[in-house]
């Protein structure tokens, strides 16, 4: 260690690891993660979001829930933003989630395809 | 990709229920389940909420279990890191008092509402065993920051202007301290850290140097730079093994990374830190005595002046400072003098650390900005006495503080009032006293603990403070007069007048200000032959209420000395005092309330 700048590199290195208990993120994900969402594939996709989150550094915490309810449409993924409005994917997979991250965490713009209200319009 | 935080608490107070095999545990079922590659369990330092320990802290999800037993460490696993399903019932939970509602919210929870962390600002939130976790939460940014861009002068007048205050005791300005060894003539000057905690009670100091054991070794560097000082002692009691093994792992991260040693940050400034065992002796929380200690010599204290500032370890300026001390000296060098000085009262700057403890609810460590009531401290964060029992008094400043009773509770603590109050901030001990406890049996407790730590030097502590024992033994076993009480409070004036150092000098400070304060206790003692709280055996008598009594013998049983006699369901019970051991048993036995304790 030779400067202070060399202490903010490793500084800003390990922040990224720790942030994760500091709890101020503008948004919150939860992965539904009962057997109906487990038997229905939320593993990857959980793990799908934790892994975009990381890489891309958004604002976000990735937590899983139990059973939400609408079993038929798991794996579903609730993301609240910091009003605790809340948005509801169904029927995420790992290629959804990619996609979901990309619009939703990083442009703040809800990916209107894959949410439960759409899935009722198109019924 | 880590996905979960699992942190738990592996202080002292929550190693001793297990938390280490709550640790291996955890680590063997999240592998078990496959989760090893998510879930990263560490281990920190203390939350302060001791009473509920073991505690473990699980991110993102802000959940915080109590109680945790390794029994419960399977079901954490499976339901919570598996599943995603909180375990409810070992949850932390308060009970809003307005809509009777359980909060979980770990903000909105009292014991912390109220709290303002700044030197236990890491404890609990990094593993203190990584330096990079220290690093993240802005941990050497000071050092570096004063290595890089302010003179030592500068430095002191940050500390001077922020009017932090010792927190060993004293309550002496560290800026003033530190410019009295600046102003010494360049040459081998030390630092070093008191971390003698020796106060009944008090634990704030081990819980800084195990749960954020770099701050304290980056404030030395900085305490060094800013009074031209390249060596530093930690001076810490060998009791406390944990704070030991990691202040050594950390000091061995730092020196790794260039953060102490040779040319930190490339500025010329070196910096080494030592570490020195005690063995433990009250008195070596005494500067002078502390400074012969470390040389190797009996831990003895010695006049003043010269002050270790002028001529400390060694002979060469020394600067002495405290756990707490130090721990708020990387963050106001961070954020500044006029952050810290916004915080508090006028004369107490900054926060302060009390260990809550004797008839609390919530025992354990709370950090508070000065001025906070003690009403506060004791019912909102603290919760009150437990059992509905009646608040009598709390100690503060241990062995060489005071107590404050009820009309006191709404006083602004910080060091002037406390003083005022006829006690002390002392480093923190805060002991909460109820309806049950026995004021001169306070006192007494108090002197055994001076008796046993006097150092033997001089008179005045050696032989007065054993009299001062014999004498509350006196009024304890119903031996006291009027004239006992009379001699105590002389003999304890000069005792305080003619003792060499700060511990002789206070010692019978529990003694006058149980005095003043509870006379009427003392009274009951030497007069009435009585104990008012029912603690001192030799004044109690029990005896069975013949009208009350249902003749059941439950009470004849469970007399260990066979004191008691009757016959079932005939006569009522009868206690022979000359064989009674005064133990309680009959009465807590008794199921209709017929043994009374006088």
């Amino acid at each position: 260690m030779k400067s202070l700048s060399d202490l903010q590199k490793i500084r800003d290195e390990a922040k990224k690891r720790v942030s994760m208990r500091e709890g101020n993120q503008n948004y919150r994900v939860v992965v539904g993660m009962a057997t109906c969402g487990i038997a229905a594939g939320a593993r990857p996709v959980l793990n799908a979001f934790v892994e975009e989150v990381a890489k891309n550094n958004y604002s976000a915490s990735v937590t899983q829930t139990g059973c939400i309810g609408m079993c038929t449409l798991e794996p579903i993924v609730e993301i609240f933003d910091l009003e605790g409005k809340k948005t509801t994917y169904v029927l995420v997979d790992p290629r959804k989630a990619i996609e979901i991250c990309e619009e939703h965490l990083g442009k703040g713009k809800v990916k209107n395809e894959y949410s439960v209200a759409s899935l009722e319009a198109k019924r | 990709m880590e996905r979960v935080h699992v942190l738990v608490c592996a202080g002292t107070g929550c190693t001793s229920s297990q938390s280490d095999v709550i640790v291996e545990k955890l680590n063997s079922y999240v592998r078990q389940f496959d989760l090893d590659e998510e879930v990263k369990v560490i281990k920190t330092g203390c939350f302060g909420l001791c009473q509920k320990g073991p505690i473990i802290a699980i991110h993102p999800d802000k959940v915080f279990y109590c109680h945790v037993t390794p029994a419960d460490v399977e079901e954490i696993v499976v339901e919570h890191l598996y599943k995603g399903r909180p375990v409810k019932r070992l949850e932390l939970t308060d009970i809003d008092e307005e809509t009777k509602e359980k909060i979980f919210d770990i903000d909105q929870i009292r014991f912390y509402a109220k709290q303002m962390r700044i030197a236990l600002r890491n404890c609990g939130v990094i593993n203190p065993e990584d330096i990079t976790e220290y690093i993240a939460q802005d941990g050497y940014h000071a050092l570096g920051k004063v290595l890089e861009s302010m003179t030592p002068q500068q430095v002191i007048d940050i500390i001077k202007a922020s009017g932090l205050r010792g927190r060993g005791g004293g309550g002496f300005p560290t800026g003033v301290k530190w410019q009295f060894a600046a102003n010494q003539p360049k040459g081998q000057k030390y630092i070093i850290c008191n971390a003698d905690e020796g106060d009944p009670g008090a634990f704030m100091d081990r819980s800084i140097l195990e749960g954020d054991p770099h701050s304290i070794i980056e404030a030395m560097a900085i305490a060094g730079y800013a009074i031209g000082a390249n060596h530093g002692y930690v001076y810490i009691r060998a009791e406390y093994p944990i704070a030991v093994e990691r202040l050594n792992i950390a000091l061995d991260q730092a020196k790794e990374y260039g953060l102490i040693g040779k040319n930190i940050f490339e500025s010329g400034f070196d910096f080494d830190v030592e570490i020195r065992l005690g063995a433990g002796a009250f008195v070596c929380g005494e500067e002078t005595a502390l400074i012969a200690s470390i040389e190797g010599k009996r831990g003895m204290p010695m006049p003043k002046p010269p002050f270790p500032a002028v001529s400390g370890v060694w002979g060469k300026p020394t600067i002495i400072n405290n756990v707490e001390t130090l721990a708020n000296v990387p963050i106001i060098i961070n954020k500044g003098s006029d952050w810290f000085a916004s915080i508090g009262t006028e004369r107490s700057k900054g926060t302060k650390v009390f260990a809550l403890g004797g008839k609390i609810a919530n025992t354990g460590l709370v950090e508070i900005p000065m001025g906070t009531t003690l009403r506060e401290v004791i019912y909102e964060i603290g919760g009150g006495c437990p059992d509905n029992k009646n608040f009598k008094a709390v100690q503060t400043g241990g062995p060489s503080g005071g107590c404050l009773t009820e009309e006191n509770l709404d006083t602004p603590i910080d060091f002037d009032n406390l003083v005022e109050l006829g006690s002390m901030m002392g480093s923190g001990g805060m002991i909460v006293l109820d309806e049950d406890n026995c004021m001169v049996d306070v006192a007494r407790f108090y002197m055994e603990f001076i008796v046993e730590e006097s150092c033997g030097k001089c008179s005045p502590c050696r032989i007065g403070t054993k009299r001062l024992l014999e004498m509350l033994a006196d009024v304890c076993e119903g031996r006291g007069t009027l004239h006992t009480l009379h001699e105590l409070e002389e003999l304890s004036y000069k005792i305080g007048q003619t003792s060499l150092c700060g511990l002789g000098q206070t010692a019978p400070n529990p003694v006058l200000s149980t005095l003043r304060l509870f006379r009427d206790e003392y009274l009951a003692h030497v007069v009435k032959k009585k104990c008012p709280a029912g603690v001192c055996k030799s004044l109690l008598t029990y005896s069975i209420l013949a009208d009350k009594c249902r003749k059941c013998s439950l009470c004849a049983k469970a007399c260990p000395t066979g004191a008691i006699s009757g016959i079932p369901g005939q006569t009522p019970y009868v206690i022979d005092p000359n064989k009674c051991i005064k133990c309680g048993a009959c009465m807590t036995a008794c199921r209709f309330s017929a043994v009374v304790r006088s």
